[in-house]
């Protein structure tokens, strides 16, 4: 129960801090559910993070597999609308007033102001994934150089052509499961 | 109009087939070009408006056509539509994780799996990001925001409200000049 109430406290809070996508709450929400709450470690924390670019929908419904390892059933609904419903209640109120807003010059100084801000919390975030995901102390330099490789290869190929993430993801695995068997 | 039944359907479809991300062109194709519930500038004024506000952006935009079309119950029908089927997905895949993930195949191809998510990440930052890395300003406010974040841990409401109003204030809009 205690952790239910947990649970709910901090996805709420990620929910309304959630500014610029997604992607720039990636570092508090490591933090938050790995070090302060130990409801996955954070090699879980990389692989359900990784499983949820894999699925389709929004990319941030991987909440959903942390709520559930953290306390099953309920803690998956618990944190799936902790998460989705305060900044969607935020969003539907703010749509009825937003035209009064629509003209103010500050509106354009919030978003310039912010993008290098959301820029360096997703970095953040790149961080706080990869330091399990590609540079983990905890395996061989070689396990690391195969991972890493995975990692900026990826971002390569994805630079130079169009191709659909997910297929790259399963790429990824497959070149995991066969380089990384063993070590 | 349409009725939240028809509004879940044509997100709960987008939910199901948007492998990979890139929601927000999957819900243009759909609402402005194939169903034509949205006009080009009604849907970038969603977008707008849900870039601006905290949340995801397409779970945001979901909830504002939702409403549009159908008022509340068109806003959860949406929002339901778009979220429900990748969480049913995640949940089979977590069970299929937890049952296998001590097998040293599965673990050896989920490292690579979360190896390249990590890649995907990093590109999708680099590349939102290009115009931030070239100016000066922009990128000490990259740099500084990473720094703190993830190497002293600051928490986000720390960044969100004491060093986001500062870039703010730098970017504030400038005076109308005398005599115009």
């Amino acid at each position: 129960m205690k952790d239910l109430v947990k649970i709910l406290n901090v996805f709420c809070l990620l929910s309304l801090l959630a500014v610029g996508g997604g992607s720039a709450v990636l570092p508090q929400m490591e933090h938050e559910t790995v070090a302060l709450n130990h409801w996955v470690t954070g090699d879980q924390f990389a692989t359900i993070y990784s499983l949820g670019q894999m699925a389709p929908g929004p990319n941030m419904s991987m909440v959903a597999l942390i709520g559930w390892q953290a306390a099953g059933a309920a803690g998956l609904i618990i944190a799936l609308v902790a998460f989705y419903l305060p900044s969607s209640f935020l969003t539907y109120g703010c749509s009825f007033i937003w035209d009064h807003f629509k003209e103010n010059p500050w509106r354009a100084s919030v978003q310039r102001g912010m993008a290098p801000i959301t820029i360096g919390l997703m970095l953040a975030g790149v961080h706080a994934v990869g330091k399990t995901a590609c540079i983990n102390p905890s395996h061989s330099v070689h396990f690391n150089t195969i991972t890493c490789t995975i990692a900026l290869a990826v971002t390569g190929i994805l630079f130079a052509k169009h191709i659909n993430p997910a297929l790259l993801m399963l790429l990824g695995g497959l070149a995991g499961w066969f380089l990384l068997r063993g070590h | 109009m349409p009725d939240a039944s028809e509004i879940f359907r044509v997100f709960a479809k987008i939910g199901v087939t948007s492998f990979g991300g890139g929601l927000v062109a999957y819900l243009r194709d759909a609402l402005v070009t194939d169903k034509k519930w949205m006009d080009e500038e009604e849907f970038l004024a969603a977008l707008e408006i849900g870039q601006t506000l905290p949340g995801l952006n397409s779970v945001n935009v979901a909830i504002i056509a939702g409403r549009k079309l159908a008022g509340p119950q068109g806003a959860v029908a949406a929002a339901l539509g778009l979220i429900l089927p990748g969480v049913l997905l995640l949940l089979v895949l977590g069970i299929l994780y937890d049952r296998f993930r001590h097998n040293p195949n599965v673990a050896a191809a989920l490292a690579g799996v979360a190896a390249a998510a990590v890649g995907l990440l990093l590109q999708v930052t680099l590349k939102i990001g290009a115009k931030q890395f070239l100016k000066l300003r922009d990128l000490c406010f990259v740099l500084g925001t990473f720094y703190l974040v993830a190497f002293h841990h600051v928490s986000l409401p720390v960044v969100l409200f004491l060093v986001a109003p500062i870039a703010i204030i730098l970017c504030r809009p400038s005076k109308p000049k005398p005599n115009t």
